[in-house]
């Protein structure tokens, strides 16, 4: 089958998915928080789509140091980019929706400490990337750094919530689960912006690590 | 089995070598113990007349050991090669058992510096301690964490251009677990709190420092050669 024809209709279809959600996501009837709690439907899948771009670049970064195939350097770097402006985007609406709910843009809360943590790390990783001239080099210290990054995050994750006197202001249940407080109608919109934005992280994805494919096949070609 | 003690001797002259080239110039331990006073008198000259809680007196400890420890743990690689001598070094010694010696070399660089910093915190900020043996127990689980993640960032930061800046950037976030429950356990340490709810700060850095030598001791030799 053509490949290109069903990856434009996949767009066309990410595009009007997305349109759809946005509409729902004020249309349909207000979560239990009220008004505020539309952000719901942004703030949770853009936290959910940073931990899985951090987790994707780890594992490109592993690929890395077994094949050394240049390309999965790149891949990581992309999803690490990605990763960043998500990041940016989840403690942004975060702190709006922490300052309505709980009074303060910033507690310290479990998950704002993991999420300042993924901040600071993606932000190291960058500043790693940029001083080492040497490709090679570049990629396998990347690697290796991302690798320490994944070994840190459960422990973490099991110190976080001891940090604060306050601490869990977050809902503890998964809210996909079940009794989380959502209606259906709530919860099938928030699973098709939870859909909806892995979507477009995994379409933007895709496009950089294809553009990273033809500029290796550019110089490789000048090469020879 | 020869085999291994093979390796064990060639970690213990790593180690002992620096440990010699160190007592020559003192540049690490002077570098480190200059900052940390500096950092303590900063501290205590801002702060002591207004009578801290010992609450935040555990966690202005780790700040100032956290920031002693990036003035100078870089030092171990940054001089191998500055000095030209990284690639005597891989010649002579196994990747791993570089990095253990340099492991015990930072090890001893930050014990030597608590010796020295700890007893004046404690006297300049007026800190009391409740149990000693517990208080030393986190201070030596946190020395073995640190030195972890410091000698494999060190390691990574010797092949980069700006090197003091880019090691603090990049062994903030990995500390991160560490210091949190450092301090917590630091705290629970004091006179007032008795030891209460200690155990789960011991196990996280526990698991900190088995989990960052040995991921070291895999990534070390993917680092280290050319």
């Amino acid at each position: 089958m053509n490949w290109t024809r069903w990856s434009m209709i996949g767009k066309v279809v990410l595009g009007v998915w997305m349109a759809g959600v946005l509409v729902a996501a004020f249309l349909v009837e207000k979560p239990d928080l009220g008004q505020v709690g539309r952000i719901y439907f942004f703030h949770i899948p853009v936290a959910w789509v940073t931990v899985l771009s951090f987790l994707l670049s780890s594992l490109y970064g592993i690929r890395y140091l077994v094949k050394r195939q240049r390309l999965d350097d790149h891949r990581a770097a992309n999803a690490a980019t990605l990763g960043i402006v998500f990041c940016l985007l989840a403690t942004v609406t975060g702190a709006i929706f922490a300052r309505v709910t709980w009074g303060a843009f910033w507690n310290w809360d479990p998950r704002e400490t993991t999420i300042f943590f993924l901040l600071l790390f993606y932000a190291a990783y960058f500043a790693l990337r940029a001083a080492v001239a040497d490709e090679e080099r570049r990629a396998t210290l990347a690697a290796a750094y991302n690798i320490l990054g994944l070994v840190v995050v459960p422990l973490l994750v099991f110190v976080a919530p001891r940090m604060a006197e306050l601490a869990g202001l977050h809902p503890n249940e998964l809210l996909i689960g079940g009794q989380g407080g959502m209606s259906p109608p709530v919860r099938r919109v928030f699973l098709a912006a939870l859909a909806g934005f892995t979507g477009v992280f995994v379409w933007v994805l895709d496009l950089a690590n294809r553009t990273a494919r033809l500029g290796e096949a550019l110089a490789d070609d000048e090469e020879a | 089995m020869s085999e291994l003690r093979a390796w064990l001797a060639a970690a213990g002259a790593v180690c002992a070598k620096d440990l010699r080239a160190e007592f020559r110039t003192r540049y690490a331990l002077s570098a480190i113990g200059l900052f940390a006073i500096t950092t303590l008198t900063v501290i205590s000259f801002a702060l002591g007349p207004f009578g801290l809680e010992q609450d935040l007196l555990a966690a202005l400890l780790w700040v100032v050991l956290f920031f002693a420890a990036m003035a100078g743990l870089a030092r171990v690689f940054v001089r191998e090669e500055e000095a030209g001598t990284a690639p005597a070094l891989r010649l002579a010694a196994p990747p791993g058992a570089v990095y253990l010696g340099k492991y015990l070399f930072n090890l001893a660089l930050l014990l030597m510096l608590e010796v020295l910093i700890v007893p004046l915190f404690v006297v300049m900020m007026g800190l009391q301690v409740g149990s000693l043996g517990l208080f030393a127990l986190v201070l030596l689980l946190g020395n073995l964490g640190l030195a972890g993640a410091t000698t494999i960032i060190a390691a990574m930061v010797s092949q980069a251009s700006a090197r003091g800046a880019l090691f603090t950037v990049l062994s903030f976030p990995l500390l991160l677990p560490l210091l949190i429950s450092a301090i917590e356990g630091t705290r629970s340490t004091l006179a007032q709190s008795a030891a209460a709810g200690i155990w789960p700060s011991l196990q996280v850095l526990g698991a900190y420092a088995v989990a960052m030598v040995t991921v070291s001791l895999m990534l070390f030799p993917l680092v280290w050669t050319e």
